[in-house]
């Protein structure tokens, strides 16, 4: 393997909106409000950036094609800034690109911002269209949405593993209610409220088997990270975050046209964090990542999320969920924040959004006491763009 | 020996029963006629059945002999593409073909069928499938509601293999305006129904067997089946008394459990009786509209030869009762429906995308690997097999004709669609190959991981803007 990325980075300032449908937001507005707090978390002013990275999905939704919406919302002065998209993984690829832009040398300091906004759509879930896979998939694609193509997986994961719909569903809504318990918590969350599984069980099916609860919400957003190389990290604050591991993964089509894959998990997601805990030099995922903020877009992604990530054994996830292994006060805490579910999922900005919990919960500052992890080492974010059946997955490690 | 090689038909799995059209819209009448109707799914119309009777048919036959299709219908979704060309596309027959459509009368299932009698016979072509198919719109309440139904039969002409050889023809023609409708109309028009009856249907079916008995100096009772449109129940049996036929010699018209399919009328009840035809029986057959055609065929000992299809026996064992009148209307489009913001985003179909496309879109066809053997969909340049990787080694593969198991699936409700919830899943095919599909005729609760399924040429959805029709294929559970 290369050297990769592990402690030649460091995170110096990081910002992160309320999230929500934040009816009198733009995307402009929503990039000012991230950027306000990155940089004043910095402690820099404009003019000390070097370059920058801009993520966004939909962008025909609100801020339109290339970079330039960014530099003219925040009126950086004539800097070189790259537009980045990879579905889900957008705000990732746009925190990769700056990474590797100081790390090369290139730059001293580069900042990562992502946005989207999601809600003048006029209609819930993600904006639709047949040209989200190319014209060729729009022609003999089902007309599958986000929740129908993930409740395939569900369906899968059921059958694979012989339990019952009943089962099945209950071990999800243990998912959804240790969410909202953090959500509710958090005063960036978009749902602030605690659900009971019993509530969880009643909702409306949205896609079978996944009802109204094992969906994330849709909301706006934006969040955005400063970083330096690690050597000159120091200079600008006492407590940076470096940056272990950058990995993305990418479906080859095998998982949908080949018949080996067993539809029960996310092939990328496990190929992405094996080259995680590589560069990071990790051996035992379970053990050494204290918290993780991962793509739980619908309940049973974050349920196969943790097989994948080796956190859990594989068919083995209901036991350590029932255990109450991935609660705030558990040994492993994930979504600390409300994950998808209670920020909903503005495309371009989810990936800083969880690198931001990261980075205050190693730093310490957990915005209430109440909602601070004790001691973490290490942290890790994932993203998973696309379909179980196709799709890209971004794993990020950060630690002290 | 010219003659019929082949038979298949399809018929809907709806059925709505007049009960259910009369307590909705029974303003126009007191009291319903017995019965039911076949419906078209929301997904069907009238190109789908037309591939579907051909798949029938085709079972068993070699698809590249096919040197000529025909399509006869009133109610064809294209005024300008030829529709038949479309149905040869996705029966993935072979370019080197004659196509044709046959329109603007109910005759032209006949017209058709004797055309490509006259092809094989003029050696032009030596195989020609004939499709009719009728999926009638009918304005709410009207008495067409009653009468029309949907459905398609497929016969392959040709001059090997013939099960029923093509004896001879007499043809009668009127511009008889019982029913019209200008290009640009959705519904049609008809004159009052005695003028239609004692004018028209009564007189020239009459005339064109009547026409046909002469020429070739037959007798009535020489005929196992004779077979003609039954518009009017009384009418019907009233021709064959004229004529000197026995009831038990009729084709049962199916009206009462399809309703009339328009063109595909008498060639359905042909598919019939040919499914209970014995070698050496004589079948008359005639259509009605702006005239009669009537032809008469022997069937040969070849027909044990041909291996059992659908055709109409089966299909009409296998239905569901369509018990919602407002569910039909979403299905036709007759009421502005909500389909909700995300269903009002608009489809714009690349035709020249389409086009490069078609053998994987309307086709289903993928790749076969030359080197390992993997079937893939949609055609793969390079081997998707990971230990494989071979590059342009593959060979064209045809997904449509080939089963497969639910591998998983789902039933969503956030998908814009006139019959919620859209199911659809991943297929795994006999013998290799997975893809995802919508599904189609099928209900939530009877769908499971591991049901074996068969595909079905659907239409994806109308384009109002630009007129298009957009078509793929969908999984259906077999036996269903």
């Amino acid at each position: 393997m290369a050297e990769g990325i592990r402690d030649k980075v460091a995170i110096i300032g990081m910002g992160c909106t309320k999230f929500g449908e934040l009816w009198d937001k733009s995307a402009d507005d929503l990039m000012v409000d991230a950027f306000k707090e990155c940089i004043e978390d910095a402690g820099l002013d404009k003019k000390d950036l070097n370059a920058a990275w801009f993520g966004v999905h939909f962008e025909e939704q609100s801020v339109g094609k290339g970079a330039t919406s960014l530099a003219l919302a925040l009126k950086l002065p004539f800097l070189p800034v790259t537009r980045t998209e990879n579905f889900c993984a957008t705000a990732t690829e746009a925190f990769r690109g700056a990474c590797y832009g100081v790390a090369s040398g290139a730059y001293d300091i580069a900042l990562a911002l992502g946005v989207e906004k999601l809600k003048d759509t006029g209609y819930g879930g993600l904006p639709g269209g047949p040209g989200l896979m190319g014209t060729k998939s729009a022609l003999i694609m089902p007309k599958l949405t986000a929740p129908g193509a993930f409740a395939m997986m569900a369906t899968r994961y059921f059958s694979v593993y012989g339990l019952s719909p009943e089962d099945g569903k209950r071990m999800l809504a243990k998912v959804s209610a240790k969410s909202h318990y953090n959500g509710a918590r958090n005063p960036k969350a978009h749902l602030r409220r605690e659900v009971t599984e019993e509530q969880i069980l009643k909702a409306p099916v949205i896609a079978w088997p996944l009802g109204l609860f094992d969906c994330c919400g849709v909301s706006d957003g934006a969040a955005a990270a400063i970083v330096t190389r690690a050597d000159l990290a120091k200079k600008f604050r006492p407590d940076p975050i470096h940056v272990k591991a950058l990995q993305v993964a990418v479906s080859s089509g095998e998982e949908l046209m080949y018949t080996k894959w067993d539809g029960a998990h996310v092939e990328s997601g496990y190929r992405a964090g094996m080259l995680a805990y590589e560069e990071a030099g990790i051996k035992n995922p379970r053990e050494e990542i204290s918290m993780a903020e991962v793509h739980d877009c619908f309940s049973i992604t974050e349920a196969v999320t943790m097989e994948d990530l080796q956190f859990s054994p594989r068919g083995k996830v209901k036991d350590d969920i029932e255990a109450g292994r991935f609660d705030l006060d558990g040994p492993q805490p994930i979504q600390p924040d409300g994950g998808l579910k209670c920020f909903g999922h503005p495309i371009g900005a989810s990936g800083l959004r969880m690198l931001y919990e990261m980075y205050k919960q190693l730093q310490g500052k957990a915005d209430l006491p109440e909602r601070q992890i004790k001691n973490p080492r290490l942290g890790l974010t994932h993203n998973m763009g696309g379909f179980p059946a196709m799709n890209i997955v971004s794993v990020a490690i950060v630690g002290l | 020996m010219v003659g019929i090689t082949s038979y298949g038909a399809y018929i809907p799995r709806y059925r709505m029963n007049h009960n259910t059209l009369f307590t909705a819209v029974g303003f126009l009448l007191t009291f319903p006629p017995p019965g039911e109707n076949a419906i078209a799914n929301q997904d069907e119309d009238t190109l789908t059945m037309a591939v579907a009777a051909g798949v029938d048919c085709l079972a068993s036959k070699k698809r590249e002999m096919v040197d000529g299709i025909y399509l006869a219908s009133t109610s064809q979704p294209y005024a300008v593409r030829q529709n038949s060309v479309l149905i040869a596309t996705a029966l993935d027959l072979p370019c080197g073909i004659r196509s044709a459509d046959f329109t603007g009368s109910t005759r032209s299932g006949t017209t058709a069928l004797l055309a490509a009698f006259d092809a094989v016979k003029g050696e032009m072509c030596g195989s020609v499938l004939v499709c009719a198919s009728d999926c009638r719109l009918s304005k709410p309440g009207s008495p067409q509601e009653y009468l029309y139904g949907d459905g398609a039969a497929s016969l392959l002409v040709g001059n090997e293999d013939v099960i029923a050889t093509f004896e001879g023809a007499y043809s009668v023609s009127y511009d008889f305006p019982d029913r019209w409708k200008a290009s640009s109309e959705k519904f049609e028009h008809a004159w009052e129904d005695r003028f239609i009856r004692d004018s028209g249907y009564s007189q020239f079916v009459l005339e064109a067997i009547s026409g046909l008995l002469k020429r070739y100096n037959l007798d009535i009772k020489d005929f196992a089946r004779i077979a003609y449109p039954g518009l009017y129940a009384r009418e019907h049996g009233a021709i064959a008394k004229r004529l000197g036929a026995d009831p038990a010699q009729l084709q049962d018209t199916l009206l009462s459990t399809i309703g009339d399919t328009g063109a595909a009328s008498p060639l359905m009840m042909l598919v019939a009786a040919l499914e209970g035809a014995k070698p050496n029986d004589m079948i008359l057959v005639a259509g009605f509209g702006n005239g009669s055609d009537a032809m008469f065929l022997r069937v040969t000992d070849r027909i044990s030869d041909l291996s059992e299809r659908r055709a109409v026996k089966k299909h009409l064992a296998a239905k569901k009762d369509l018990a919602s009148y407002e569910k039909y209307l979403a299905f036709r489009n007759l009421a502005p429906f909500d389909l909700g913001m995300r269903g009002e985003i608009s489809i714009r179909t690349p035709m020249s995308a389409l086009f490069r496309e078609r053998k994987v879109v309307l086709s289903l066809c993928g790749s076969k690997c030359q080197r390992c053997g993997t079937p893939q969909y949609p055609y793969q340049r390079i081997c998707v097999n990971p230990d494989c990787g071979a590059v342009d080694q593959m060979e064209d593969y045809r997904f449509s004709d080939k089963k497969g198991v639910i591998f998983t699936y789902t039933g969503d409700y956030l998908a814009a669609s006139m019959d919620p919830p859209s199911l659809y899943g991943l297929i795994d095919f006999d013998g290799g190959g997975r893809f995802w599909f919508d599904f189609t005729d099928c209900d939530m609760d009877s769908v499971k991981v591991g049901m074996p399924v068969e595909m079905t040429f659907r239409r994806r959805y109308v384009d109002e803007p630009t007129g298009v029709h957009g078509y793929s294929w969908k999984a259906t559970p077999i036996g269903e």
